[in-house]
């Protein structure tokens, strides 16, 4: 009796070691299940997705693998038809699991808060909501190490159905390829021209939904040169899938030029798929779709990448 | 606890006493018997749910190459709104309060409901719900394309100029759905509060009768906000006043609130009774009382007060302050104590059981592997810097159908079969239930967990066409979903065939307790002949005492 208990003490002690391995090694792989780290914000919630799938694979293997030990192990057998064992409950068992998950959300949700504190994107404060005295100011903001804190002169970046406009007012010029330098933190003002946005580039792990008729700033640090993709995060009607933007991070240097030589560019209407797709529905001879919103005019641009 | 006597609520006087069911005929009447109903909303619902279904399988067809190349932009967007709109505003909704409306009365040892014509007719709206949304699909312009949640500006743009489009006649639908719930509401905390058995003290209702109070306690503080929304919405859209139109000078962001201060706490409705048909079945087929009774009864009240708090984090993202946004990641994540609690009990309950793995075992176990999954990426979307990245991502697709198939739509099927010999006095195949079960649990997951990498990789939701490195991940989820679409086939077969010719049913063939399976299957109309004395708690597995006074004992 006495050894088949230190026997299944041993066992549970196993596969909590075992579970523990596994969920550890799970969350080092969520790196691999993300896109690049494009900014400084990104390392931040790489990190926080890592620690919440290793707390969730464990919470996961631990409950999946007690099922199945109980799917292998308790069946009944053939023609038994007698009543498993009149257990109701077990008040301190029951405290435990109430307690460990209370501490676990007080956990998660303090090392959420911290990480959100120092990703300092600054998004609205107020809008429809009540002002609150406690609230974040946007110079809470840490700034990363080895990066300039002063932010780049504010970018303002135009959304409309189905275009992203970028004006860059150092040089009072436009693009539709949305250029930043690398290692200085920047800030966007946010600006819708009919329905809800969403501004949003996985490589930067951000996202802000832009209302019409409020600008909205946003800020945020590229830190890895490279191009990447912008898309709309908020569904804004027909052709939502086709308003993207190339996003291109470069160094400070290449990053003037850029926009000393566009400078120099005369403006011209984009490329734009969401108006050169509504006129190809247009000419075709059976309309098989049903009314849309008739696009924007391609934007007028210095630069159109 | 004091018990009403049953004498002082008298049933309708013209209410015929039949002695058994009238017929096939009776499903298609305007009848009061609360069986009838339940199973009215049962088959209405199920039909939707086909529609539904094929909807979604057209949008995973499109999706299986990332060019938009199958169906137009337009007829995909019509797609999504009305997948979503038809999944939960005409399966889930309509078949968990089927459920409901079949089994509390039975549950709680009532004759019928406490307001028998008022709950035909709130069933009789489905119907209506239904043929409006599927009449938008023939004006002109279509039906809605503004997705479920119908954000306005978006939602407000009405490109063909008519009065009646597809918008219109969706927010119609939306409030009429809403009213019809609203007396659905009424009728069950009415029915639970004032109707249940002598002995039928609160603590020993069954936990399908407590999950079902929790949900429609949450149907009467939020409808009102959501049908206000859609009326104010309805109003922006035909007579041009400015709620949230913010060319009138409205506030789009203000529509959110009213939308998720009702849309959220939707999803604690729907998967409450999803929870106490959990509750139901683990005991039966593990042959064991349910661990921590009151803990877990409790925990379906306490989802339902902290639901009224969760709402803000739908729009973290959408234009909110930090102070807010943090405020309700934490109340969001408090969640997770009442559901952990319940997912313990019920692994306590299958430890050390006898465990039967009937098709509805089946259900209720692969629906409970589904559901602990999708509780853990739901603590991941509440943390704010993690729903930053993947707001409006497939993530949240997947983590929601975990949530709404893996978990919904699984312990649907576990309750079906489950109460299925009660239903029809007949034995469902348990070969066909079992492939049934299989089928479904492999096309879930192929069909859901690939678009949690999808949605960490950035793949938004909503797009009829993607950048080709999504491609691999969405193959899958296509075959997934159409091995889904398939795995319907042996379920209707199994429920039509049995249902005609099955084996004939006993009135207990599941040796399970509870009022509902002392009475014959199917149960006469008025349910019980001699309104039973409750004299003891409920789940008394292992324990030989009986569930009621003067009747025969229940159990071995």
């Amino acid at each position: 009796m006495k050894l088949s208990k230190i026997l299944s003490v041993l066992t549970l002690i196993t596969g909590a070691i075992a579970i523990s391995i596994t969920s550890i090694w799970i969350g080092k792989q969520a790196y691999s299940w993300l896109p690049p780290q494009a900014a400084a914000e990104s390392h931040l919630i790489d990190d926080l997705i890592s620690f919440l799938v290793t707390l969730g694979a464990f919470i996961f293997l631990g409950v999946t693998s007690t099922l199945m030990y109980s799917v292998i192990f308790h069946r009944a057998e053939k023609g038994d038809l007698s009543d498993g064992p009149h257990i109701e409950g077990n008040v301190t068992l029951e405290v435990v699991w109430t307690a460990i998950p209370i501490m676990l959300v007080l956990w998660i949700a303090g090392y959420s808060s911290q990480v959100y504190e120092q990703m300092g994107i600054q998004g609205p404060t107020q809008l429809v909501h009540l002002h609150n005295p406690v609230g974040m100011e946007s110079a809470y903001a840490a700034p990363q190490e080895g990066v300039m804190s002063e932010p780049v002169e504010k970018i303002d970046v135009i959304a409309k159905q189905w275009a992203w406009v970028f004006h860059y007012p150092e040089r009072n010029v436009t693009s539709t390829e949305l250029h930043l330098p690398s290692d200085r933190r920047v800030r966007l003002a946010l600006q819708s021209e009919d329905v809800l946005h969403g501004f949003y580039i996985p490589a930067f792990r951000l996202k802000q939904d832009i209302i019409p008729s409020h600008t909205i700033d946003f800020e945020f640090t590229p830190i890895r040169q490279g191009q990447y993709r912008l898309t709309d995060s908020q569904y804004s009607g027909t052709y939502f899938a086709t308003m993207q933007a190339n996003v291109v991070v470069e160094s400070d240097e290449d990053y003037h030029k850029w926009l000393a030589k566009i400078a120099t560019q005369k403006p011209a209407p984009a490329n734009n798929q969401a108006a050169s797709e509504y006129a190809q529905t247009a000419n075709e001879p059976v309309k098989n779709g049903w009314d849309t919103v008739v696009p924007a005019a391609p934007p007028v641009v210095n630069y159109s990448g | 606890m004091t018990n009403i006597p049953i004498d002082g609520l008298s049933l309708p006087a013209e209410k015929p006493h039949h002695e058994t069911p009238g017929g096939w005929k009776e499903y298609f009447s305007f009848s009061t018997d609360h069986k009838v109903i339940g199973i009215q909303y049962l088959v209405t619902s199920f039909f939707f749910f086909l529609i539904g279904g094929i909807f979604a399988m057209i949008l995973r067809g499109e999706l299986i190459t990332p060019e938009a190349d199958l169906i137009d932009r337009t007829v995909y967007n019509g797609m999504f709104t009305m997948h979503g709109t038809v999944m939960l505003f005409l399966w889930t909704f309509p078949s968990l309060v089927g459920f409901a409306n079949y089994l509390v009365p039975l549950m709680i040892g009532a004759r019928d409901m406490a307001f028998p014509r008022l709950n035909a007719v709130a069933f009789w709206m489905v119907p209506v719900v239904g043929i409006l949304l599927m009449a938008s699909f023939f004006v002109p312009g279509g039906p809605a394309q503004a997705g479920w949640w119908a954000y306005p500006p978006v939602s407000l743009q009405n490109p063909t100029g008519n009065l009646i489009n597809g918008q219109v006649l969706w927010l119609l639908a939306v409030a009429i759905s809403g009213v019809s719930s609203i007396m659905g509401a009424v009728n069950f905390v009415t029915t639970i509060v004032k109707m249940r058995a002598p002995g039928m003290t609160f603590f020993r209702m069954p936990l399908f009768v407590w999950a079902v109070l929790s949900a429609q306690i949450i149907q009467l503080f939020g409808l009102p906000a959501l049908t206000a929304g859609a009326v104010m919405l309805l109003l922006d859209l035909t007579v041009g006043t400015g709620f949230f139109n913010p060319s009138n000078g409205g506030n789009p962001v203000m529509f959110q609130h009213y939308f998720w201060f009702y849309s959220h706490p939707a999803v604690y409705v729907i998967i409450l009774p999803v929870f106490g048909i959990f509750s139901e079945i683990f005991p039966v087929y593990s042959r064991k009382p349910l661990f921590g009774y009151k803990v877990v009864a409790i925990s379906s009240l306490l989802i339902a007060v902290v639901s009224a708090i969760v709402w803000v984090h739908h729009m973290y993202v959408s234009g909110t302050p930090a102070w807010m946004r943090l405020i309700f990641m934490l109340t969001t994540m408090f969640v997770s104590v009442p559901t952990g609690i319940k997912v313990f009990a019920w692994v306590a309950t299958i430890w050390g059981g006898k465990l039967r793995l009937n098709t509805p075992m089946l259900f209720a176990l692969g629906g409970l592997i589904m559901f602990v999954f999708a509780g853990i990426t739901g603590i991941m979307l509440s943390s704010v810097p993690v729903d930053v990245h993947v707001n409006n991502t497939y993530f949240v697709v997947g983590h929601f159908h975990y949530v709404l198939f893996g978990t919904v739509t699984m312990g649907l099927y576990a309750a079906i079969y489950h109460w299925f010999p009660k239903m029809t006095g007949r034995m469902y195949y348990e070969g066909w239930g079992k492939l049934h079960f299989w089928l479904s649990f492999i096309g879930t997951n192929l069909n859901f967990l690939p678009m949690h990498p999808l949605g960490l990789q950035g793949m938004l939701r909503r797009v009829s066409s993607y950048a080709p490195e999504y491609e691999q991940w969405n193959i899958i989820a296509s075959l997934g979903a159409f091995l889904l679409g398939m795995s319907t086939l042996p379920f209707i077969f199994n429920m039509v065939i049995s249902w005609m010719q099955g084996e004939k049913a006993t009135d207990n063939p599941w040796r399970a307790i509870g009022l509902e399976w002392l009475v014959s299957s199917p149960p006469p109309v008025e349910n019980f002949e001699k309104i039973p004395v409750v004299i003891s708690e409920p789940y008394g597995y292992g324990k030989s005492e009986p569930l009621v006074a003067e009747e025969k004992g229940v159990g071995v």
